[in-house]
């Protein structure tokens, strides 16, 4: 198949939404029918380059944006190609069809998806160069290439030996193998060994390029006003003062705004200031979370959507020995990555170029393809290192990457359109506003046997391209998912879960561990509140439950036995414990914890427990544990926006409080080896954090907070 | 004006309240300096002046006068600095975006305190965020540049 084709089969697919994703990320039950199925070998030279200095250049399919995979990947070729590791440079790959996401069918980054991906594709093209480059070395010796070997970029026969960069000219010439075999997991050299990341050197030098370094000739810098309530139209504006500061030379009018158009940032900062625009509001005028929240509880009372049925939950609560009624709210949530957003976007005839940092190379083409008038492959995107990512850089609409093209179309120069923090904190795309209510009904033997459960919350892909996939029968799967497929809720006889999807002006998106981040806090706070309420310890009751998911059993133990669990903690402190699945990973925490005078929390320690099935890079899994959890910690202590008549009212870094220094409790990270089939790593660490927290402060102050972020009142 | 960045020393244009970030980053294209904030909230814009960290997106560049600039740029000739060493023998960085300031932060914490308590590490790196939450390796990577620079000597 041409690339042509195959994008336009691509394209086509896309636009009618179907059989192209097949989950963004995966359920539990539906993962082994989303692996891929047996594909073609790839084109190795799509992947590995050899070059006749002997450097092995990688070329990267997906974006780093913090998660290692700019390390891990290259680990992958690697091992089969039988390099030489200093010799492996790294690059981000164009936006072209060869680098789809395997199990997706467009190039993109998330859903912790990208190791276990790419882990068969990685090594495929490793061995196919290897094969190759041994080919070569045969021909020039005339010998069969059975008899060679290879070694740290060499290829050997005896005492001879030729390097990678003398045959990498011929080794080109060769015809890729038709099949290669993988190295056994028996012979694996590099996968599962610690590995540090190839990107340091220019991350702390100051050289790494972020979209927001790029700087090209003629480029100007825009910042873009936009509407201060969700859904609002500009009515008018006045541009005279902005036009008036120095550096100023445009300002044009866009769909999500006014975009002013400088020299430099600076000039684009000060006119934006001075400009003055009439907004619309529309009905986003009058939103405020309070009284979303209030709401919220009142739809919790009542039935949604049925997600998950079995049994008759209501007669079973009525005959239950005692039963736990609680709810459970968390805010709307920004992921404020370090670099704000931008794009910078040149125009020329039919092409269109962009330079930025995104998870949704795919997406953005067809979006800038759209708006520019043009054929999505005509659209190049240069992928640049991602200061952060956390799912704000995959929108469904590329919204910050199709407003840079609307500014270059409107201003007819190259621009880059930078974000300010303010932008970030106010511009929308969060982690929902959501709302547990839960009943439960323990038996006499103390054991759960009813769970009613209704949620509430917006749909994240309701309304996008990805409605069609994951939004079955008017329910999102990130809204239940961590639930309906929880081992916990299997266990329970009767049960019932229902949705409410209430429509919002505020857009909404998938944040580190998406609907995990709200589900895992439900799910692991109810159950250590029936352990409670059953007068069992939280680890006993837990076990007792998961008796059939030895994976789970093994993760908590294991937390649990390095937190000391069992043993009385320190003075003043307490500990709690959570275990989820999520992204195909099974993850255990035990927070330990203490509450000072002033009512603040304190978390101290937090031992991990990880399952995610072959552990490609341990050293870079224990960074993206910390990590993780130190991003979940920020939900559970600091981090809420609210709206109050519409507008938000965080702007940045001082109101909007995130995890700092001080703050980070030491975490520690025990990687449980195991055959299962590869999970995810970036985020699955950030969804129990919130209730091994809130777990810890119940066991210490037998007070019961079930509102993220968790305080006294 | 003129403005020494790095030792070498700059005639620059600019206006005199734009802050120095932006000199840096606009006027003289070194972009290692990053801009995460704007308002001195998050420390990816620390620079050293005369040595001193400083967030460089509050601070008007006339102000800067005839002190001297450091950027991570001009730290170390080729990272090689024991902050930058521990940085990769720690393997700290994640998204790296917050760690030019990180690393200026922890840089001036030691050139002033060579022997720093964890409550000091903690003090002086809790204005610099980092969303990836690198922290625990942040601290370690400081306690090993401490240790680093006592052993040089």
């Amino acid at each position: 198949m041409t690339a042509l084709s195959r994008r336009e089969m691509l394209r086509a697919s896309l636009l009618s939404g179907a059989g192209l994703f097949v989950a963004f990320h995966i359920p539990r039950k539906a993962r082994a029918a989303a692996q891929p199925p047996a594909k073609p070998l790839p084109d190795p030279n799509a992947f590995v380059r050899v070059a006749p200095d002997g450097s092995v250049t990688v070329l990267l399919a997906h974006s780093e944006m913090g998660q290692g995979i700019w390390t891990g990947l290259a680990m992958l070729i690697a091992e089969e190609l039988d390099c030489n590791w200093s010799k492996i440079r790294v690059e981000h790959a164009p936006a072209a069809p060869v680098y789809a996401h395997p199990a997706f069918g467009i190039q993109m980054t998330g859903g912790s998806t990208t190791t276990w991906s790419e882990f068969d594709r990685y090594r495929q093209a490793g061995a196919m160069a290897r094969a190759m480059l041994v080919r070569a070395a045969a021909a020039q010796w005339k010998t069969d290439p059975k008899k060679l070997r290879t070694e740290n970029g060499f290829v050997l026969r005896g005492s001879d030996k030729l390097s990678y960069g003398e045959l990498a000219v011929a080794a080109q010439a060769q015809t890729p193998p038709k099949s290669v075999k993988l190295k056994d997991r028996k012979e694996w050299k590099i996968i599962g060994k610690p590995t540090r990341r190839l990107d340091s050197p220019e991350k702390i030098t100051g050289k790494a390029q972020f979209g927001m370094d790029v700087r090209l000739p003629g480029v100007r810098t825009a910042l873009v006003a936009r509407s201060p309530v969700f859904g609002g139209k500009v009515k008018s504006f006045d541009a005279s003062k902005a036009k008036g500061v120095k550096g100023v030379e445009q300002v044009v009018q866009v769909p999500s705004g006014v975009a002013v158009v400088a020299s430099n940032f600076w000039s684009a900062k000060l006119g934006r200031d001075a400009l003055t625009v009439d907004w619309d509001p529309g009905p986003g005028a009058t939103l405020d979370s309070a009284a979303l929240v209030k709401s919220y509880r009142e739809t919790a009372r009542t039935k949604g959507t049925v997600a998950a049925e079995k049994g008759d939950a209501e007669t079973a609560l009525s005959k239950a020995s005692k039963r736990v009624v609680a709810e459970y709210d968390v805010p709307y949530l920004a992921h404020a990555t370090m670099e704000p957003l931008n794009a910078t976007v040149k125009l020329e005839g039919d092409r269109c170029e962009i330079w930025t940092g995104t998870q949704f190379q795919t997406m953005d083409q067809l979006t800038a393809g759209r708006i520019a008038g043009i054929p999505p492959q005509n659209v190049s995107i240069h992928t640049q290192f991602l200061g952060g990512g956390f799912g704000r850089r995959a929108t469904p609409s590329s919204d910050f990457v199709a407003e840079a093209v609307q500014v270059a179309k409107a201003a007819g120069v190259p621009v880059k359109v930078m974000w300010t923090r303010e932008d970030d904190i106010q511009g929308g795309f969060y982690r929902p506003l959501f709302l547990h209510r839960i009943e439960a009904g323990l038996d006499d033997k103390g054991l759960p046997s009813a769970w009613k459960h209704t949620i509430v919350g917006q749909s994240i892909l309701t309304g996008t391209p990805f409605e069609k996939m994951m939004v079955k029968n008017g329910i999102d799967e990130t809204s239940i998912e961590g639930i309906v497929d929880s081992p916990y809720f299997e266990t329970v006889p009767a049960r019932l879960v229902t949705v409410h999807s209430p429509r919002s002006p505020v857009t909404v998106l998938w944040w580190r561990s998406v609907g995990n981040t709200h589900t895992a806090f439900a799910m692991e706070s109810m159950i250590d509140e029936l352990a409670w309420a059953a007068g069992r310890d939280p680890l006993e009751f837990r076990t007792a439950m998961l008796a059939d998911h030895p994976r789970h059993r093994r993760a908590l133990q294991t937390a649990a036995e390095k937190a000391g669990w069992g043993k009385p903690p320190p003075a003043g402190r307490a500990r709690g414990l959570a275990v989820h699945e999520s992204f195909g990973s099974i993850i255990a925490e035990v927070a330990e914890v203490s509450v000072d005078d002033q009512k603040e929390i304190h978390v101290h320690k937090v031992s991990c427990a990880v399952d995610c099935g072959t552990a490609l890079n341990p050293l870079g899994i224990e960074a993206q544990v910390q990590g993780a959890v130190a991003f979940g910690l920020s939900a559970v202590l600091h981090s809420e926006l609210t709206l109050k008549e519409g507008r938000v009212e965080q702007s940045n870094f001082h109101d909007y409080q995130v995890l700092r220094l001080p703050d980070m409790p030491t975490v520690t990270v025990q990687i449980i080896e195991s055959d299962a089939k590869m999970g995810g790593i970036g985020e699955p660490a950030t969804a129990p954090i919130s209730a091994a927290v809130a777990n810890a402060v119940y066991a210490l102050t037998k007070k019961r907070l079930r509102s993220l972020p968790l305080r006294f009142a | 004006m003129k403005l020494n960045v790095n030792g070498t020393v700059h005639e620059v244009d600019a206006p005199e309240d734009m802050p120095l970030l932006w000199v840096l980053r606009d006027v003289l294209g070194m972009t290692g300096t990053k801009f995460g904030c704007g308002m001195a909230q998050c420390g990816a814009c620390t620079v050293h002046l005369d040595g001193q960290a400083t967030r460089s997106c509050v601070l008007p560049v006339s102000s800067v006068g005839s002190r001297m600039v450091t950027t991570i740029e001009g730290l170390s000739p080729d990272g090689t600095h024991p902050v930058q060493k521990a940085w990769a023998e720690v393997d700290v960085v994640q998204c790296g975006y917050c760690q030019p300031g990180q690393i200026m932060s922890a840089a001036a914490l030691l050139a002033h305190h060579p022997n720093p308590t964890d409550a000091e590490i903690d003090l002086a790196l809790a204005g610099n965020i980092c969303r990836c939450g690198a922290y625990q390796r942040i601290r370690e990577a400081v306690r090993a540049a401490a240790t680093q620079r006592r052993a040089d000597r």
